[in-house]
């Protein structure tokens, strides 16, 4: 047998054979549940769409007939992710600016950075639970308690600490020549950030902070006793002081319900939400690798 | 030099533009002094309103189970030991599952695009709300596993952990569930250090006849090892806190069991449970729980960064 | 089992048989014939980007760590073509040590680098020996004797790069690759690399590539110069040749090309 060849029962073969094995069993053990997972949701929620959902309100559990339709939980999300976003977004994007553009990484922006990171980490529910505390049991809001501005003021401590991130890493990237450049031409720091290098790194920062809105959709431990949830339409600015529905809560409440019904309406939620944030995310990876091509050309 | 000097005339020349100038400057200061403010806000609040539950149990509340509304008798035990339970057993799980996955889409045992592909489907799973897998773990989790559990129980019964009758949702089912979150968490944070690892380093190993698990294993791993444990810590933080999907499965009972196949509690779950009803000293002392969470994950958070400063100068 | 090729000389350790080597459709050398001399040091020389590394790479199966990198025709070594389905690379690369351009020490300690390699070569003998004897023989023992414990990166870039021929030396390997070794160093260390490699030749064939001449003329017993041209077949790309080879002194003094001609008196390159 000619030494140079490969010989399978080598100590060393049979180990790499064996490591490789394993890592391609560990690959199909961790992906294929996921791929079940994501078409069982698509497939058994899709199948319990139909238009009334969207128009209609839901019934109270209790009747296994006809449950009704989501439209106030949907209307509530979009409003709740819109608070969230009228809030965390000028902060984020603010707070980021300060970091990058004018704190050169003195003590004070490291102790910023640390602060987003463990912002980051602090469990949603303790964001629920802050607001449950400064705002829905002290009726600060002009005496209402659970509402659904309480649940958006929620929802943007979560979202606060990826805006700002992202608004940083990517005011980052922006190279230092063209800042030079427009504060050489005698232009202010402002209207150098404003004009100059915001409009740069506006396109990664937009993308980061739509993955962020994204992912605060699907969010519900902030909602469940900030918001709460509700049966009605909403109709007017007014509601925004009451409880308010959202597509999370209903997941929740209907999963939990005993009735098929309701527990139909809960995974016809699920499809909405599932899909409109993985379109979302698909969506901001493709543009991502598009810009990304166009630039090596 | 020159440059400064420009912006300097101008300055001078627009006392309005020099003015608001100043005021962008400090408007970013305030605004990115709020992620300090919200943060220290949240710990103070949930530290004074658990005050009175503090005062009234001291450290006991961790170690007492009793969670009765009507004696207003409160501890804690149960919900701590569940959290610790499934999230260290759930992280027991995932890191090897997510470590040969990263290891598995890092080398060249597939085609590139079949690794990316892998790769960018399972960060997309992390962006699944838990809700929904909370709800999935419900319907068809919890069937699928129910002759599975009650293998495990006639076999290993004798095991503290599986000492129970399975009986519908349980911790276990919570940990499985946590390790279908925490998948993507560690797969892409171990894939990341993994291709952080400078090539020359494999270059070096292969270079000396080494095969490529021994490279693996003696080389690449150890040099990625700090990016993997941060991720291994950031996804406990995560599972101690997550609270969805393991509320909608755990079973929410504070009957404290060593076994993981009885129903049981964390604190998320309880916090998400009772939070809305509840009244009187029992607040006090959700909040008092919500405290031991957050210390739990402020410290494992912190403990992450605190790693990922201390190892990422090392090339 | 392939048969000594007749025609080859007993003392060729390795030969390239009309060798080309693509990185996907992109031909970056083509058609190779040449042989290499037991207990020779050869050089390859040429402008870069002809493709001397790749070649070099080539002989020990490191361009397999490339995606989409081929080759078409033979390397044999030791009587056996290296790109047989059978050969096992790994075995390839004990025989066939390689020294790379930037020094690529183990994040481990000095000692741990030597041994690591040695270990896995199931070196059985006593360690602290050979690790002494690799670095004398590496010319670095006098430096780092006394701090066998420290990491390997707490060495100057000349003394990393003579930790890794000490790696290499360690697993006692038939040749020796080294891809512009002294490339990212000061002269002294350059110095010291080639009194190295003057005391290594006892007992190794070894496979140069440089883009210094002098060096090339210095420590080489043969010398073969690589070049590039623009094909007509080709899309533009240059692909690269192996223009002549012939002893280092007829190579420098009378090299049968105009194009050695050429590049060895810096008219291009
Ligand atoms: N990993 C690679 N992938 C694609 N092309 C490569 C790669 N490495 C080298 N090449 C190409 O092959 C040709 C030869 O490169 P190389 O062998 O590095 O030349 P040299 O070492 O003589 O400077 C060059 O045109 C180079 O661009
Ligand atoms: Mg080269």
């Amino acid at each position: 047998m000619n030494s140079l060849y490969y010989q399978k029962r080598l100590s060393r073969n049979i180990g790499d054979t064996f490591f490789t094995s394993l890592s391609v069993i560990c690959a199909l053990i961790a992906i294929l549940p996921l791929i079940f997972l994501v078409t069982y949701i698509l497939i058994k929620g899709g199948s319990q769409i139909t238009p009334e959902l969207f128009t209609l309100e839901p019934n109270p559990p209790g009747d296994d007939l006809d449950a009704g339709g989501i439209n106030p939980a949907l209307i509530g999300t979009l409003i709740i992710t819109t608070i969230a976003s009228i809030i965390a977004i000028p902060v984020g994007v603010g707070g980021g600016i300060y970091l990058a553009e004018y704190s050169k990484g003195g003590a004070f922006s490291r102790f910023i950075r640390f602060g987003v990171n463990v912002l980051a980490g602090v469990p949603s529910i303790i964001a629920g639970v802050f607001i449950y505390a400064l705002i829905v049991s002290t009726k600060i809001l002009f005496g209402s308690m659970y509402s659904g501005l309480a649940g958006g003021m929620a929802l943007s401590i979560l979202m606060l600490p990826t805006v700002i991130k992202t608004t940083d890493e990517g005011l980052k990237l922006v190279p230092n020549e063209l800042r030079y450049a427009s504060l050489g031409v005698g232009a202010s720091m402002y209207t150098t950030i404003l004009k100059v290098t915001l409009p740069s790194a506006i396109r990664s920062i937009a993308t980061g902070v739509v993955l962020g809105i994204a992912r605060a959709a699907g969010e519900t431990a902030p909602l469940i006793f900030t918001a709460l949830f509700s049966y009605y339409y909403i109709t007017g600015f007014g509601d925004l002081f009451y409880e308010m529905g959202s597509l999370a809560v209903l997941i929740y409440n209907f999963a939990l319900e005993p009735y098929d019904a309701q527990n139909k309406l809960a995974w016809a939620a699920s499809f909405i939400l599932v899909l409109s944030i993985l379109s979302v995310n698909i969506f901001s990876r493709i543009l991502a690798a598009f810009t990304e091509k166009t630039k090596r050309v | 030099m020159e440059e400064k000097l420009t912006l300097f005339k101008n300055r001078k020349r627009f006392g309005i533009e020099k003015n608001i100038d100043i005021i962008f400057k400090n408007t970013a200061l305030v605004l990115s002094s709020f992620v300090a403010i919200i943060l220290l806000g949240i710990i103070l609040v949930v530290f004074f309103q658990s005050f009175e539950s503090f005062s009234r149990y001291g450290l006991k509340f961790l170690v007492t189970s009793e969670w009765n509304p009507v004696k207003d008798e409160y501890g804690a035990f149960t919900a701590i030991y569940g959290t610790l339970v499934t999230s260290f057993l759930s992280l027991l799980i995932t890191i090897p599952l997510g470590v040969g996955t990263a290891i598995f889409i890092t080398e060249d045992f597939v085609p590139k695009v079949v690794r990316e592909i892998i790769g960018s489907f399972v960060e997309l799973l992390a962006a699944i709300p838990s809700v929904v897998l909370g709800l999935w773990a419900i319907f068809v989790m919890e069937p699928f596993f129910r002759a599975f559990f009650v293998f495990l129980h006639n076999f290993f019964g004798w095991i503290p952990l599986f000492s129970t009758e399975p009986t519908g949702r349980n911790s276990l089912l919570a940990i499985l569930i946590l390790v279908v979150m925490l998948l993507p968490i560690v797969t892409s944070i171990a894939r990341d250090s993994l291709n952080q690892v400078p090539k020359k380093l494999r270059n070096a190993a292969y270079g000396i006849g080494a095969s490529r698990w021994k490279t693996i294993f003696s080389v690449i791993l150890p040099a990625a090892l700090s990016g993997i444990m941060a991720g291994v810590l950031l996804a406990l933080g995560r599972a101690m806190g997550e609270t969805m999907a393991v509320t909608m499965i755990i079973g929410n009972s504070n009957a404290f069991s060593w076994s993981i196949l009885s129903p049981g509690y964390t604190i998320s779950s309880m916090l998400a449970n009772q939070f809305g009803e509840a009244d009187g000293s029992q607040v006090s002392s959700l909040f008092y729980a919500a405290f031991v969470l957050m210390i739990l994950s402020l410290v494992v958070n912190i403990f992450a960064q605190w790693l990922v400063k201390k190892f990422s100068l090392k090339y | 089992m392939i048969k000594t090729n007749k025609k080859t000389p007993k003392n060729i350790i390795l030969s390239l048989e009309n060798v080309s080597i693509s990185y996907g459709t992109f031909e970056a050398v083509r058609n190779v014939f040449c042989n290499f001399k037991k207990g020779d040091i050869t050089s390859l020389i040429g402008p870069s980007g002809c493709g001397k590394s790749t070649v070099l790479r080539s002989l020990n199966r490191m361009n397999d760590l490339i995606p989409n990198c081929s080759l078409k025709g033979t390397v044999l070594f030791d009587g056996t073509n290296i790109y047989d389905k059978r050969v096992d690379p790994v075995e390839v690369r004990r025989r066939i040590g390689m020294v790379f351009q930037q020094p690529n020490p183990f994040p481990k300690s000095i000692y741990e680098n030597i041994a690591f390699g040695a270990r896995i070569n199931g070196f059985v003998g006593d360690m602290d020996e050979l690790v002494e004897s690799s670095l004398r023989k590496a010319a670095l023992w006098d430096e780092c004797k006394d701090k066998l414990n420290d990491s390997g990166y707490s060495l100057s870039g000349g003394q990393q790069q003579r930790l890794c021929i000490a790696r290499t030396i360690a697993i006692e390997p038939e040749i020796i690759l080294m891809d512009e070794p002294c490339s990212a160093l000061d002269p002294i260390s350059t110095l010291k690399i080639e009194e190295t490699m003057h005391e290594l030749k006892k007992n190794y064939t070894i496979i140069i590539v440089t883009h210094n001449m002098q060096q090339a003329l210095r420590v080489s017993d043969m010398t073969a110069f690589f070049n590039a041209i623009e094909y007509e077949d080709g899309d533009g790309g240059k692909v690269g040749y192996l223009a002549e080879v012939n002893t280092t002194k007829k190579i420098f003094n009378s090299p049968k090309e105009k194009t050695t001609q050429e590049y060895i008196s810096g008219k291009f390159g």
